[in-house]
């Protein structure tokens, strides 16, 4: 039913550019209106989400430890699992972002009878880093599109792509890295009992949503062939802002255009914003130094406790303290007369 | 009800295999073992907590005030507010079940709300579904739905069936702790009188006596005499505990469990013997007499009534420093909130040294509080200590790792250290089972009632299992830990899974290995258990 759900959504998506683009001939609506109002709902919805996020305070410092404290100085602390100075929480997050540390870690644990067995489980690690990298990657060398003359790093990043001269045009690594990638969390999402259980329409959704996308890409590279002269007139006159549309790029076009389209204006406000959440996590963005820096936490700050004070507490335990023969603080009485 | 044979007891856990239900549509089932009775209402009342009233989780109706559903909306538009963390966490999960089967109550129950991810969209489907117009409009689609009763007793029986432990939190790529999300969540809850009454009763105890079961200033003092007692029987030495004195260098603060309860007890007399040995100039509170606070377990507020007490009594007692006994939830709160809630330290205070080794303890210079175990391994890094380990050849031990302390805090090697030089036999559990992943005893944060005793058997399995390995590959017998809790209750998780195996505290251990100048030849150690080879020597 999710599934179903998402894909039709997808689905739907393809009939909408046919309909607008191969019937109705909006060229400026689907190749330059969505491609802004997109990109513009991105833009503005992320730093809403960010500046959301920063207006909530951090009342605690709530690291998750994953390592030895820095306590004494003969006990060698765990820099990256238990950062105690910033530059080592820098590490941890640097870890975290690109090398996903914490999936890294990731176990599989199985019941036989009554005795319990842990498998490590790094597939998951492999398919998220698969397809998060070839992911960025793809992205940047799109940035070809973008510029004139293109950067010799991107070129660069091109030609490592397509080392292996397979096919003609050369096919790119990342594409074969994300479609295995992206195959991968699919298929644990839909045959993995646990996954599956807990999955909503909204996590097919993007994952369709991005398949949509890559394969429609493949499929202009090294399929149907869209003239990428006028391919890069539109971008560059996307990022330029002298919007024109040339005329006779394929539909095949408009399709990833849309598709990345709806991604990025779909991206904030989804769980998608994960990419930019992570920076915000107090359990991994702060260092394990409680006790020896102190944090504030401002909807406290002046407010003092309440609390059953020593002399209160006396007052009722007078008798008992006495018979005990612990000692009663004169002190509590001493304050009372002065004020 | 009675708990079902060990062998029994997982017979219809399955992790592969989930309900055919929509997790929307299933509703949990209060059967007697699986949920904690209500606070009464007299404890209630006297904490000023919202909504006194007669009412148990098993009922049908539970009473809630007519304004129920404003007052969780708000709640948790305020806490968003608030929390950074909360805000955060209803967001940025992807669903990817990293966390599914980390849950030691998941892989005890198979229950799939036990896992993390769920637990938390148990909440996140609200907010969802209240809150965004996303939710409102796709509903199920999008992982939204409405408040309703049901939600509030669902939230009820699993955010009690979580014991805040971040074992969640380690194997998630965004960090997101399931056990914040679990303490909010409580705290909203209380906000319309759902709560339960193991925790609120030693609350009470805390905030009005002192801790929390009520020990009476005398009634410490009682206990802690019978212990020196033994002590003497045991080592021939006469030792005291000052009580209450002023101008003492150090407070030492420790779970009041320590005074009176089986094994506690015993790591109290290490303790004891430990100060004495050092003669250290040291004091306790009756008044301060409480290390652990199940205030993390109701509000950040009450924690934060609980433990202001700490640094009032230092302030008053004027001591330089404070030293704190072995307990995990208290550590989390020592470490992590102390110094936010009730900070900055009290003028007097100083940065902690050891009057022994000379060491200044800069890791605590802002809080002025330091770990027992690092005190300790200090110690014995320095060769202050002469010990005898062999005293320990009755134990074969093993280290459970607190949740609290290792996940909350990261002190891994100052107890091991200690342990390696008190005893002669030691083994690790299995890696995946200790440190950071170590695994919780199944009945933390406020869950140790005896009328929860099935969910405890269940979600201390994982734990026990480790421990049973330990057991029959090096035959240990004894699962050595440094929380309060721990001690309560793993005892009778061992009894269940591991009946051979016994649990102590690293400073009983350390208490039966110290050679403590003037004490008499020692003949069995702190429990009164023959040392090994004195039998065998007595028969000859
Ligand atoms: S590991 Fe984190 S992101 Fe993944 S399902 Fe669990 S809470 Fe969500
Ligand atoms: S904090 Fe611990 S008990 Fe709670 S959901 Fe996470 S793993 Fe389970």
């Amino acid at each position: 039913m999710n599934v179903v759900a998402a894909l039709i959504a997808v689905i739907g998506m393809v009939i909408l550019v046919w309909l607008g683009v191969g019937v109705l001939k909006l060229y400026t609506l689907f190749g330059v209106v969505i491609p802004y109002a997109a990109f513009l709902t991105f833009l503005i919805g992320l730093v809403y989400r960010m500046v959301n996020w920063a207006k909530s305070p951090v009342p605690f410092k709530i690291t998750t430890t994953c390592g030895q404290q820095k306590s004494l100085p003969w006990i060698r602390h765990s820099r990256l699992e238990s950062p105690a100075t910033n530059f080592e929480v820098f590490l941890r997050m640097a870890l975290e972002v690109l090398a996903f540390r914490s999936l890294f870690r990731n176990l599989r644990a199985d019941l036989r009878g009554r005795k319990l067995y842990y498998g490590s489980s790094k597939w998951l690690w492999l398919g998220a880093i698969l397809f998060h990298w070839s992911f960025f990657i793809i992205l940047v060398r799109h940035l070809r599109l973008f510029s004139y003359p293109v950067p010799g790093p991107i070129d660069l990043l091109d030609k490592v792509d397509s080392f292996f001269h397979i096919g003609l045009p050369h096919l790119y690594l990342t594409d074969v890295a994300i479609l295995a990638g992206l195959t991968f969390l699919l298929l644990r999402r839909l045959v993995d009992a646990k996954v599956n259980y807990i999955s909503h329409a909204s996590d097919y959704f993007p994952l369709f949503l991005i398949f949509g996308l890559v394969i429609s890409g493949m499929l202009m590279r090294y399929f149907f062939r869209v003239d990428i002269t006028s391919v890069k007139e539109l971008t560059m006159g996307l990022v330029t802002l002298h919007p024109k549309v040339p005329t006779g790029i394929g539909l095949i076009f408009y399709v990833h255009v849309f598709f990345i389209s709806v991604l990025v204006a779909y991206f904030p406000f989804s769980k998608l914003v994960h990419m930019v959440g992570v920076f915000f996590s107090p359990t991994r963005n702060l260092p394990n130094d409680n006790r020896r820096v102190r944090h504030i936490n401002p909807w406290w700050e002046n407010v003092p406790p309440k609390f059953l004070t020593y002399c209160e507490w006396q007052e009722k335990f007078k008798e008992q303290l006495e018979s005990a023969g612990q000692p009663i603080d004169e002190d509590c009485y001493k304050e009372k007369k002065e004020s | 009800m009675a708990l079902p044979k060990p062998d029994e007891l997982l017979r219809d856990v399955n992790y592969d295999r989930m309900p055919a239900k929509h997790w929307m549509d299933t509703k949990p089932e209060f059967r007697p073992g699986a949920y904690c009775y209500a606070g009464k209402p007299s404890v209630v009342e006297e904490l000023g907590l919202p909504f006194p009233r007669e009412w148990q989780p098993h009922d049908e109706d539970w009473k809630l005030p007519p304004n129920w559903k404003e007052i969780v909306l708000n709640a948790i538009k305020d806490r968003a507010e608030r929390f950074r963390s909360f805000k955060l966490f209803m967001d940025i999960c992807v669903r990817c079940g990293a966390c599914a089967d980390k849950c030691h109550f998941f892989l005890g129950t198979g229950d799939p709300k036990n896992m993390p991810v769920l637990r938390a969209e148990l909440l996140r489907s609200v907010v969802k579904g209240e809150f965004t117009r996303s939710g409102k409009l796709f509903g199920r689609l999008a992982g939204a739905r409405k408040l309703t009763e049901d939600v509030i007793k669902e939230w009820f029986y699993y955010y009690y069936q979580c014991t805040e432990c971040r074992r969640c939190s380690v194997f998630c790529p965004y960090g997101i702790d399931t056990a914040e999300i679990t303490i909010l969540a409580r705290e909203i809850l209380h906000e319309i009188g759902v709560n339960i009454n193991w925790i609120l009763e030693p609350v009470r105890n805390s905030a009005f006596i002192g801790n929390h079961i009520g020990l009476q200033p005398h009634t410490i003092q009682e206990n802690i005499e019978f212990l020196l007692m033994d002590i003497e029987e045991i080592t021939g030495l006469k030792i005291e505990v000052p009580i209450n004195k002023k101008g003492a260098e150090i407070l030492f603060v420790t779970p009041s469990a320590d005074f009176f309860a089986e094994p506690g007890i015993y790591t109290f007399m290490g303790y004891v013997l430990l100060f004495h040995y050092l003669g250290l100039d040291y004091t306790i509170s009756t008044y301060a007499s409480e290390g652990g606070n199940f205030g993390f377990f109701t509000t950040h507020e009450m924690m934060r009534k609980l433990h202001a007490k700490i640094y009032h009594e230092a302030e008053r007692l004027k001591v330089k420093w404070i030293l704190g006994g072995e307990c995990g939830h208290m550590w989390r709160v020592v470490h992590q909130y102390e110094d936010t809630m009730c900070g900055p330290a009290p003028s007097n205070l100083e940065v902690p040294k050891s009057p022994i080794t000379g060491t200044v303890f800069e890791h605590a210079k802002s809080t002025k509080i330091v770990h027992i175990c690092e005190f300790t391994a200090d110690l014995i890094a320095h060769g202050k200590l002469q010990l005898d380990p062999s005293r320990n050849d009755n134990y074969v031990v093993t280290f459970h790792d607190s949740c609290n302390t290792s996940r909350g805090m990261g002190i891994f090697e100052e107890p091991r250290f200690i342990l390696r030089h008190v005893v002669n036999n030691f083994y690790e559990m299995p890696e995946n089972t200790i440190r950071e992943k170590t695994f919780c005893c199944g009945s933390g944060s406020g869950l140790n009632t005896d009328e929860y005793m099935e969910i405890r058997m269940r979600g201390g399995f994982p734990r026990a299992n480790a421990v049973e390995y330990v057991h029959e590959k090096y035959g240990v017998n004894m699962l050595a830990c440094i929380c309060a809790i721990d001690r309560a209750v793993l005892p009778p998780l061992m009894n269940y899974w591991v009946p051979e195996v016994q649990v102590c505290g690293v400073h009983e251990l350390v208490g039966n290995a110290l050679v403590i100048p003037g004490e008499k030849k020692r003949t069995t150690d702190l429990r009164f258990q023959p040392l090994k080879g004195v039998e065998e020597e007595e028969n000859v």
